[in-house]
């Protein structure tokens, strides 16, 4: 229900999601609506303002019918009724919206306890104060089981944290200074050590309060998008009202040309004009906005904007990290190549043998591959006297001896140094196996037992499953991806044919990358990135979408204009596709709206006329039963298609990754042909059910 | 209708078709400064004249000098067509001694000549002197068309630059269009019209004894060079009362032909400089099909309305068959007049050869929508295209959405901006004709009073009763909104009130677009160009064309549904049940 | 302002000069020079005097020669100095009654006649000086021309033929008779008696 785009799009995981009409969401928002019939609020909405106007002139005039004891008066309220229905319905759209938004922030606002914090003063020990005394530039210290008072970058020490406040996520994570795990967020929980916090942020202003006034819409200022699209339709609204206006001499004119009828009601008028005014947009518009934020926010990313959202729908070019977004994080082995005058039998036993101690993901893929090429089974090592020689850093090999085997696996040079340092001799093609490897993108692994080198394991970037098909979506979508990554042309370039990204950016630095976002959008393209490093960060603000990771540091998160709770790169992907779909949902309901017009006039026009001119009868194409129930019918269809597009509007309509053309294609069949021809029936219907129940 | 009637309307698509490259890709050349093969012989008067003017050739302008200037030119050309028409009887070259025109009708004709519209409220032969004809209206069928010229070009240069303040120099490209294009052009269609018989005289009327003894005083004056210029600058003034259905006008079905043709000139090669000029012949051809398929749509119903006739005068005895001949000329026939009303109105034109007021419900249906659909199919000279690409630019904007995109435009985001300036220039000319028409059909005022001498209620200028005297007051407004300048004929509009408001109705229609769509120039040449991906609407497909098509269609339609149903819709079906008035 | 306002005033000063003197100066007198019979309204002399011209319809109400269309043209209809159409729509009562009226005067001239009324002859011109009617209107009329010259149906009949002008190039406009050639015509060639 939550999700209408297609599923290989978007990854069915939505943390926080609501069903659509949530009990306690529907009852807020019905409140909702009536508060919002305020006229000043209401002024904002240029449309449904007029809407308002237009009832309010009904009813007051009914007043009129009740003096005079008309037996236009049913016809009237009716009317009257129809059209304040029409004003709440809009706002019933819009309060449901934020709704939803101000539900979630209520359950965020429930964690923000003021907690106690530990001041270091300049002595060294430190004193209890409340957090919201906490000014940018203290430091606090945090021990397991504390919450940690303000946002704020670890200065000191290391502490696994529960950031499931934020993200929703209950792993712990693991904070340290240095680095680019040195953020933490206030709300969230050490769970184990202890460590020293820079506070960052001024109460009021830390990343929770910031969250908390995103998701309850508080900071929601109109997108350029939506500001022109509101003149788009106030505009309309402008020429439809000159129209109905106009219509008062016209139908003059008529009545005494024709030498009967009369000048239509004012209540027939306003019918008219309240049912060609873009109602349905004008009164789903915010709503639509609201819910895009709201599916962005599901997704677990904080759009500080409405406006990066719609910008993410833009975007041309996508880059992505390498490491983490495209390629699992993780090397994998995929081969084992034997120098001359050793059996593949003998290198694989080796490397198996010398990672079955090794837990890294590429220890554990020899071991995996050894058992699945060779058949080879993890043995039971107790047997022998093993023992494991760690990774280290200085000697960049590890590895065990049994018995009298020496077994080593590492970096080539390391390797070739070591079988050097045993006595041994290294054969010669050692290195060409290990170059051929790096030439096609893989890190050539050697392993020698004591002075025999026996051979290279090719261990391999292996790129996510699903990469090449959401990437070739993209392109579909005329978004060219660029990879990025720290690696040399050579690998980047294997690793990019096999992932199927446009371009690839190697050994890029981080001014690199700056580089690469300012010349692309010179050239006109609107430019996607992630990142979490400090480094990233004038990256990140160059860039029109620049998606910081959570678990990155506060330069970036600030620089970015969304934050990935998740700290998951790929969710670009996805972010690109709601920003669309918040797009193509505006323009397809306004089309709608005014295809609809079309319909509605035909039901209007001759039920207006009849009196004056009963040739015009002929335009009566749908047949509706009499005048009255003519104009009811379009008034209560134009109220009902609000309120049944509702779902719509906080869904948002289908997205389907495909050219511009075809999207077009098909939503101008859906919403333009459709809307076209949609009321006919419709409005057919409701005359019947109208004139069925004697309302007219 | 006949075969010979739809193999005509055949024939002349398809020259408009083969004139549209050759002159648009001559345009893009003149405009851009480049030599052509006129330049040996006009250079030296363009620049005779930006040293009398005081131009410095290589300068330009933002958006709001080129507005400026503009404004400038078109006061002082309004002041002039006024001063020329109130001091008349003293001045020169006026045969027949015609005196001088009232303020309101000198205002009226003065806003109407500088404005392009050439809306006539008066008879040219009983009420202008050759002078007033020549110097003052035949001036401003130049200086109209090339100043439209000059403002479509200056938009167009908006669309193909990126990132400069600057949109052109209005001089210059006012020069250039009247050197280049009109004179030339318009002096190579006065010779060969007048060697088809079309009159070019200072001399007096004729007097003529008839074949019965009768006297016919035969009006005479300088009609070839005002005739051309006023096709192939799309104003449509025409020297006599009954325009180019006038024998002296327009004598032959072959001078109708190039009448025809001259009219589509200029603004079908304007889509293909378009094309050139923003670097994509695609675009230009796009806009050219969408124009192309309005107009044939609009050419057909008033053939068809036109050839099947009016039933009220068929059940008094004439053939059913020959269609609706009250206001046709005998040489042009029903398929020729259809024609040419759908081009006259398509293109604001304005000039006729058949009286529309006479034409069927459903013909005068087309003739009126394709005016109040904002003269944007082939359009005006310049103006056409502004239009259209104000048209352009809403089609966008809605199906950008829908594409998933901030609409764009040939590269040019469509924003707010952008949005504003059409959406008033929408909404300003409707609002002409609307509320001016509303007004027209209730206001009233004494048969004594200033306002509306003689004829007492603005209603009481109507030559029909019922849903043809509303449709003559809407076309009327529609006309001058539109800067069109054709009539329901029979609504007699010179008096203060129809002559100051359609004056007003002519002013907006023109300067409340223009100036919009010169802020949306100099905005949108201040913009980057963004890239084309896969992601981007082509604006150069069929589906646009239907688009536009669509939009145009669908913004006129809702906009003057009422109004067109109390006029000719209602008008139609009474006719059909016998209907009289 | 001002270097705003002055290129307006001069420009407009300069094309009065170049568009409205020079322009039509120059076509005047390269159409007098060129075409001085058409640039002077095709006018047709007969025995000294202008008989009208050959673009121009003029009023023919005597039985002997062939009619024109109806015009709205001045007071009278065929007033060359105040062209103009009718202006009545489709529903007017007015354009009923006059239709009826020209029936009624078309029964009466062309007594002969059956069946319906070439359309254009009962309607009136755009310009109100349509120096054409349609062949089926001359046609209708050669009857009654005839038996007021006191010739034979066929020497009319051939006449008409000889003066049929068919559509331009082929496929412009529509065949036409212009009726004041035709006339004058006629009364050369077969004058009344």
């Amino acid at each position: 229900m939550q999700n209408e785009m297609s599923a290989d799009l978007l990854p069915q995981k939505l943390a926080k999601s609501r069903p659509l009409f949530d009990g306690d969401i529907l009852r807020r928002a019905i409140g909702e609506s009536f508060r919002k019939l305020n006229p000043m609020t209401l002024a904002k909405n240029p449309v449904i303002f007029v809407v308002e106007v237009g009832a309010l002139m009904t009813t007051v005039l009914l007043a009129r019918d009740v003096a005079t004891g008309s037996s236009e008066f049913s016809f009237n309220i009716q009317i009257a009724l129809w059209l304040w229905f029409t004003v709440l319905f809009a706002n019933f759209a819009e309060a449901m919206a934020e709704a939803r938004g101000k539900a979630q922030a209520d359950s965020l606002r429930k964690t923000k306890t003021d907690s106690i914090a530990k001041r270091m003063l300049s002595n060294g020990h430190s004193e209890k104060v409340a957090a919201s005394q906490l000014r940018a530039g203290d430091i606090v210290i945090c021990e397991a089981g504390d919450i940690i008072p303000g946002d704020g970058e670890v200065v000191d020490g290391i502490a696994t944290v529960d950031e499931s406040v934020i993200t929703g996520e209950s792993a712990p994570v693991i904070r340290e200074s240095g680095g680019d795990r040195s953020a933490v967020t206030g709300g969230t929980r050490v769970l184990s050590d202890e460590i020293k916090i820079r506070i960052t942020s001024n109460p009021g202003e830390t990343f929770l309060d910031r969250m908390i006034a995103l998701v309850e819409g508080a900071e929601r200022h109109k997108t350029p998008n939506e500001i022109a699209l509101n003149i788009l339709i106030a505009g309309l609204t402008l020429i439809f009202l000159l129209a109905v206006v106009t219509l008062q001499p016209f139908s003059q004119y008529s009545a005494t040309a024709a030498g009967s009828g009369a000048v239509p009601s004012v209540a027939v008028l306003v019918s008219l004009l309240v049912c060609l005014i873009p109602t349905t947009i004008g009164g789903l518009l915010s709503a639509i906005g609201i819910a895009g934020m709201d599916r962005v926010m599901q997704h677990n990313v904080l759009a500080m904007s409405g406006k990066a959202v719609e910008a993410s729908g833009d975007v041309n070019t996508l880059l992505l990290d390498k490491t983490g977004t495209l390629t699992i994080g993780n090397r994998q082995a995929v081969e084992f190549l034997p120098v001359q005058g050793v059996s593949d039998t003998e290198l694989a036993e080796a490397a198996q043998l010398s990672s079955l101690a090794d837990e890294t993901p590429e220890g554990r893929s020899v071991v995996v591959l050894a058992k699945e090429k060779y058949g080879l089974r993890g043995r039971e090592l107790a047997q022998h006297e093993a023992h494991f020689i760690p990774f280290s850093a200085y000697t960049r090999m590890s590895g065990v001896d049994i018995n009298s085997d020496r077994l080593r696996k590492g970096a080539t040079d390391s390797i070739v140094q070591f079988v050097r340092e045993q006595g041994g001799t290294v054969p010669d093609d050692l290195k060409e196996i290990a170059e051929r490897i790096s030439r096609q993108g893989g890190t050539p692994l050697a392993v020698a037992n004591g002075q025999r080198a026996l051979g290279v394991i090719h261990l391999k970037d292996v790129v996510k499953g699903g990469m090449k098909e959401r990437l070739a979506q993209l392109r579909r979508m005329g978004i060219q991806t660029v990879m990025i990554t720290g690696d040399n042309p050579l690998t980047a370039a294997a690793i990019a044919a096999e992932a199927g990204v446009d371009n690839f950016l190697a050994q890029a630095s981080p001014a690199d990358k700056l580089n690469y976002i300012k010349k692309e959008q010179a050239e006109g393209r609107l430019v996607a990135m992630t990142g979490d490093g400090t480094n990233d960060a004038p990256a990140l603000a160059q860039a029109d979408v620049g998606l910081a990771m959570n678990t990155g540091t506060m330069a970036a998160k600030e620089a970015g204009n969304m934050v990935d709770l998740d700290s998951n790169p790929t969710k670009l992907i996805e972010v690109v596709a709601i920003g669309k779909q918040l797009l193509i949902t505006r323009g397809a309901l306004t089309t709608f709206s005014i295809a609809n017009d079309v319909a509605k006039y035909f039901a209007i026009i001759p039920a207006m006329f009849m009196a004056t001119y009963p040739a015009l009868c002929a335009l009566n194409v749908m047949g509706l039963n009499n005048p009255k129930s003519a104009v009811l019918a379009a008034v209560i269809f134009n109220a009902l298609i609000i309120i049944a597009l509702v779902p719509l509007a906080l869904r948002g309509v289908k997205y389907r990754a495909g050219s511009a053309d075809a999207l077009l294609r098909r939503n101008l069949l859906v919403y333009g042909l459709g809307g076209l021809v949609v009321p006919f029936p419709a409005i057919w219907l409701i005359d019947r059910l109208v004139h069925a129940l004697g309302w007219a | 209708m006949t075969s010979n009637g739809v193999l005509q309307i055949a024939l002349y698509f398809l020259a408009v078709l083969a004139i549209a490259k050759p002159m648009g890709a001559y345009m893009a050349r003149v405009f851009a400064g480049e030599r052509t093969f006129a330049h040996p012989l006009l250079r030296p008067l363009e620049k005779g004249l930006y040293r009398l003017v005081g131009v410095t050739e290589d300068t330009e302008q933002r958006w709001t000098a080129y507005a400026g200037s503009l404004l400038s030119f078109s006061f002082f050309s309004f002041l002039f067509v006024y001063l020329l028409q109130r001091m008349q009887a003293a001045l020169p070259l006026n045969p027949q001694k015609l005196s001088s025109a009232t303020p309101d009708l000198a205002f009226n004709t003065a806003v109407s000549f500088t404005t392009n519209t050439n809306w006539q409220a008066y008879a040219g032969e009983t009420t202008m002197s050759y002078l007033v004809q020549m110097s003052a209206l035949t001036v401003q069928n130049f200086a109209s068309a090339a100043a439209g010229v000059a403002i479509a070009i200056a938009l167009i240069r908006g669309l193909a630059r990126q990132q400069e303040k600057t949109i052109g120099n209005f001089w210059v490209d006012l020069t250039r269009a009247v050197v280049y294009l009109f004179l030339p052009l318009s002096l190579a269609g006065a010779l060969f019209f007048c060697s088809q018989g079309v009159i070019q005289t200072f001399s007096g009327y004729t007097t003529a004894t008839t074949v019965e003894g009768k006297e016919q005083v035969i009006a005479q004056g300088p009609v070839a060079s005002q005739e051309a210029i006023k096709m192939v600058g799309t104003n449509g003034g025409g020297f006599f009362n009954a325009n180019s259905a006038h024998p002296f006008e327009n004598p032959t079905p072959l001078t109708n032909f190039v009448q025809m043709l001259m009219i589509f000139l200029i603004p079908a090669g304007l889509t293909y400089t378009f094309g050139r000029m923003v670097g994509d012949q695609r675009q230009g051809w796009a806009l050219f099909a969408a124009m192309s398929i309005l107009f044939l749509a609009g050419v057909f119903v008033i053939y068809a309305a036109e050839q099947s006739g009016n039933p009220n005068l068929t059940r008094l005895g004439l053939a059913a068959a020959d269609g609706n001949w009250e206001g046709k000329e005998t040489r042009f026939g029903i398929a020729t007049t259809s024609l040419f009303a759908a081009i006259t109105t398509a293109a604001s034109c304005g000039a006729v050869i058949g009286m529309h007021d006479s034409f069927t419900p459903l013909g005068g249906l087309a003739t009126l929508f394709n005016m109040q659909s904002g003269e944007v199919i082939f359009g005006g000279a310049g103006a056409g295209l502004y239009g259209m690409l104000l048209f352009a630019i809403l089609a966008v904007f809605i199906a950008g959405l829908m594409v998933g995109r901030t609409p764009e435009y040939l590269g040019k985001k469509i924003e707010g901006k952008e949005v504003k300036m059409a959406m008033l220039a929408l909404i300003a000319t409707s609002a002409a004709i609307l509320l001016f028409t509303g007004a027209s059909s209730v206001v009233s005022f004494s048969k004594d009073s200033y306002w509306n001498a003689g004829y007492g209620p603005a209603t009481g200028n109507l030559n029909n009763a019922g849903p043809h005297g509303f449709a003559e007051v809407l076309y009327a407004y529609s006309s001058a909104a539109g800067n069109n300048g054709s009539a329901f004929a029979g609504l007699s509009a010179n008096t203060p009130w129809y002559n100051l408001t359609l004056g007003v109705a002519m002013l907006v229609g023109r300067f409340l677009i223009i100036i919009p769509m010169l802020a949306v120039a100099g905005s949108l040449a201040g913009k980057k160009r963004l890239a084309v991906t896969t992601g981007t609407l082509p604006t150069h497909g069929p589906l646009f064309v239907g688009l536009l098509v669509g939009t145009v269609i669908i913004i006129g339609a809702l906009t003057f549904f009422p109004a067109l149903s109390l006029s000719p819709v209602v008008e139609h079906f009474l006719m059909q049940q016998g209907g009289r008035f | 302002m001002w270097n705003q306002l002055l290129p307006g005033f001069r420009m407009t000063l300069a094309l009065t000069v170049l568009t409205g003197m020079i322009y039509p100066g120059v076509v005047t007198a390269l159409c007098q020079t060129l075409f001085s019979a058409q640039a002077n309204g095709s006018l047709i002399v007969r025995n000294g005097r202008v008989v009208g011209s050959a673009l121009i319809g003029q009023s023919f109400a005597r039985p002997e020669y062939f009619h024109p269309r109806p015009s709205a043209a001045g007071i009278d209809g065929y007033d060359a100095a105040s062209s103009g159409g009718s202006n009545l729509g489709p529903t007017s009562q007015k354009l009923m009654d006059r239709v009826k009226a020209t029936v009624a005067k078309l029964q009466a001239q062309n007594p002969s006649h059956q069946g319906e009324w070439p359309a254009d002859l009962a309607t009136a011109s755009a310009s109100g000086l349509d120096p054409h009617i349609s062949p089926a209107a001359a046609r209708m009329q050669v009857e009654r021309v005839a038996r007021s010259r006191s010739v034979s149906i066929e020497q009319v009949k051939e006449m008409l033929v000889r003066f049929t002008e068919s559509r331009d190039l082929g496929f412009l406009g529509e065949p036409r008779v212009n009726v004041l050639l035709l006339n004058l015509e006629l009364d050369r060639v077969l004058p009344t008696k």
